[in-house]
């Protein structure tokens, strides 16, 4: 184990898969000599020379389509979209190739490739550039989504999603590069997909989260617990396929449950766990399922009025204290 | 003027390009008549008039070359080696269809055969090819990749950026535009601004060239020849093929936006029994080989739509199979 940032772990994990497998590429708007709009990809031009880090034009839809050629021609592209929201001029190719190529071809192909997108808000680059946009991904079959919240789950799930063989979107959350932890030195360590992880063991409310929201759970429970209020954080890691059995796990030994998710509320990623945790528990739960959510609105540039869009700490401690009390 | 066929291609290959433009079109003509019987249903895009070039093409390609295509893919798919009976129980939904019935008509699939696949999306297989290209040319291995588009496909994003990186790139693929003229009822003047779309790759500075597609051995020359340059260089190439579809867009078009007067003078021109008679005036071919050639062709769709008909649906379960591995 050593101690390094979210970055560091992510980049990590790059250069130990380029190393192990020269079917793996990497390419993207400014990844190699630039080395990465956030630097995720230091270094590695150096290391592995410009036939495998590749710098491609400003051209999102067909980065995208080109890896997934590449991908049916037998290598292992991680491409790199600058931010999600430029995953939008990219859609066509997304939702209509990559998730579904191996299914309308009758299961004859797949497609081994990674699609990493940094993305969140919360810096101040206003409404087209902070949108948190991964339930656009987990809405549609055929793609796997990841997105992890430490140092550790970054470098242990791209690492299994640059091996997993069917298409996965990764996301990486901008406001954690720069975040500590610790990380497992060993080049087989793997997290693996579709497996959520409880961060914090609890009794009474079952926060569940995800990447930077998981953060802000954490600090909610440490806040609660002074309180005398146990939290239980439950953080999804990969959102499609959806660890199901965890969520319901948790929330049946704790009988309340609050989501906590980046994206706008509406038909939102809470919607849809409180959803499945109304199905499977509505005969246990102590109190309705709350949300804590962005607001519906397109993000604001100035920090005063930004700051409320984005779920706070504050708001998760608010949610969980109304399901304890019976505020709702 | 037309090329001498002998010197060209041995006698039994330039016979054996009749009979994939013969069973491409008898292949076509039965999948309307099972589309009016109800077997076909969904989209339903036919390749009678536009034979010669799917058909030159491919005889211009090597075998190991990836092939992509769009819609409108059944004479691709067959002429490069899927079996017909298999193409025609995908069109009916069965499960021995060659995607087992969850393709049909648009997504045809034959990665065994480097028949990389039919695509619906107006222009989606351009950067697809690219990759292709760009992973046989990481491997070292000596192989291009063929991409087919229409006229309509030129004036897509991924059109030009497409052109950009294989250009960028030097990755070795060919594009061969099917130009029939027409986006559904646009004609090509009234969606491109430059209608001439084989100089369109100047600003990719791609080289370029427009060839006679109702003229199987013109394509083939064409393509064989851009083939080896392509091969060759490791960069892209452009052919684009002028030709016609005799029918409308798709079964639901009844293709009123074209003049009578236009329809026979193409009509006249119909790759098919021209190349019958350029084999029958060069002595390749008698009238009673063709004759044997064609009544093969008609024995080979008349045991695809046997096999359709009698083959299974796909079961319940197969709706969750085959969308991850």
């Amino acid at each position: 184990m050593s101690e390094m940032t979210y970055r560091d772990a992510l980049n990590l994990a790059l250069k130990e898969e380029l190393r192990r497998d020269p079917a793996v590429v990497v390419w993207g708007e400014d990844v190699a000599l630039y080395e990465g709009s956030f630097k995720v990809t230091r270094g590695l031009l150096a290391e592995f020379g410009e036939d495998r880090i590749r710098d491609t034009p400003i051209s999102e839809n067909t980065i995208i389509g080109v890896s997934v050629g590449a991908a049916m021609g037998g290598l292992r592209p991680v491409a790199e979209l600058m931010t999600i929201n430029f995953a939008l001029l990219a859609m066509d190719q997304i939702i209509n190739h990559m998730a579904k190529i191996r299914s309308m071809f009758g299961g004859q192909i797949f497609l081994p490739m990674t699609v990493r997108m940094p993305s969140g808000g919360g810096s101040q680059l206003a409404a087209q550039h902070s949108q948190s946009l991964e339930t656009y991904f987990m809405h549609c079959p055929g793609l796997r989504v990841l997105y992890p919240s430490t140092p550790a789950d970054a470098k242990g799930l791209l690492k299994s999603a640059i091996r997993d063989n069917n298409p996965v979107i990764f996301l990486e959350h901008e406001l954690l590069y720069n975040s500590k932890g610790e990380v497992p030195q060993d080049p087989e360590f793997l997290v693996p997909i579709g497996k959520a992880e409880v961060k914090r063991s609890g009794e009474q409310v079952t926060i569940v989260a995800y990447a930077r929201m998981t953060v802000l759970a954490l600090q909610a429970a440490e806040e609660l617990a002074k309180e005398g209020i146990s939290c239980e954080v439950l953080d999804l890691r990969s959102l499609a396929p959806l660890d199901e059995e965890a969520i319901i796990t948790s929330v049946k030994k704790t009988g309340r449950a609050v989501v906590v998710d980046e994206c706008w509320r509406t038909c939102g990623l809470g919607a849809e766990i409180a959803n499945r945790i109304c199905e499977q528990c509505f005969d246990i739960l102590q109190a309705p399922v709350r949300r804590v959510s962005g607001l519906d609105v397109p993000m604001p540039y100035s920090r005063q009025i930004e700051k409320l869009c984005i779920p706070r700490t504050e708001n998760v401690v608010s949610a969980v204290r109304d399901v304890m009390s019976g505020r709702y | 003027m037309e090329t001498k066929l002998r010197p060209l291609l041995p006698d039994q290959e330039l016979v054996r390009l009749y009979q994939q433009m013969y069973l491409s079109r008898e292949f076509e003509e039965r999948c309307a008549e099972q589309y009016t019987k109800g077997h076909i249903t969904g989209f339903l895009h036919l390749y009678n008039g536009q034979e010669a070039v799917a058909v030159g093409a491919t005889a211009g390609l090597h075998q190991e070359d990836y092939i992509l295509s769009a819609y409108r893919e059944h004479a691709q798919a067959i002429v490069r080696g899927a079996e017909p009976r298999r193409v025609m129980a995908e069109l009916f939904g069965k499960a021995t269809g060659i995607c087992k019935g969850k393709g049909g008509s648009m997504h045809l699939f034959a990665p065994a055969l480097n028949f990389m696949g039919g695509y619906a999306i107006v222009g989606g297989q351009f950067p697809i090819s690219v990759g292709l290209a760009f992973a046989s040319k990481y491997r070292g291995e000596d192989r291009i990749a063929a991409c087919f588009f229409g006229d309509g496909a030129v004036n897509q994003g991924t059109f030009h950026e497409s052109l950009n990186w294989a250009q960028l790139w030097q990755l070795p693929v060919l594009f061969i535009c099917e130009n029939n003229f027409y986006g559904i009822g646009t004609e090509v003047h009234r969606s491109s601004a430059l209608a001439s779309i084989h100089r369109r790759t100047c600003g990719y500075d791609i080289p370029s060239e427009k060839v006679d597609g109702m003229d199987v051995i013109a394509v083939y020359k064409s393509v064989r020849h851009a083939a080896e340059k392509v091969r060759e260089s490791g960069r892209p190439y452009f052919i684009e093929a002028t030709t016609y579809r005799f029918r409308g867009h798709s079964m639901a078009d009844p293709g009123k936006y074209r003049s009578l007067a236009e329809h026979e003078l193409w009509k006249s021109r119909d790759p098919v029994p021209s190349y019958a008679g350029r084999l029958l005036a060069e002595g390749i071919a008698t009238r009673q080989a063709l004759d044997a050639v064609e009544a093969r062709c008609k024995e080979v769709v008349d045991e695809a739509v046997k096999f359709a008909e009698e083959s299974p649906w796909p079961e319940d379960g197969a709706v969750w199979e085959d969308i991850y591995v």
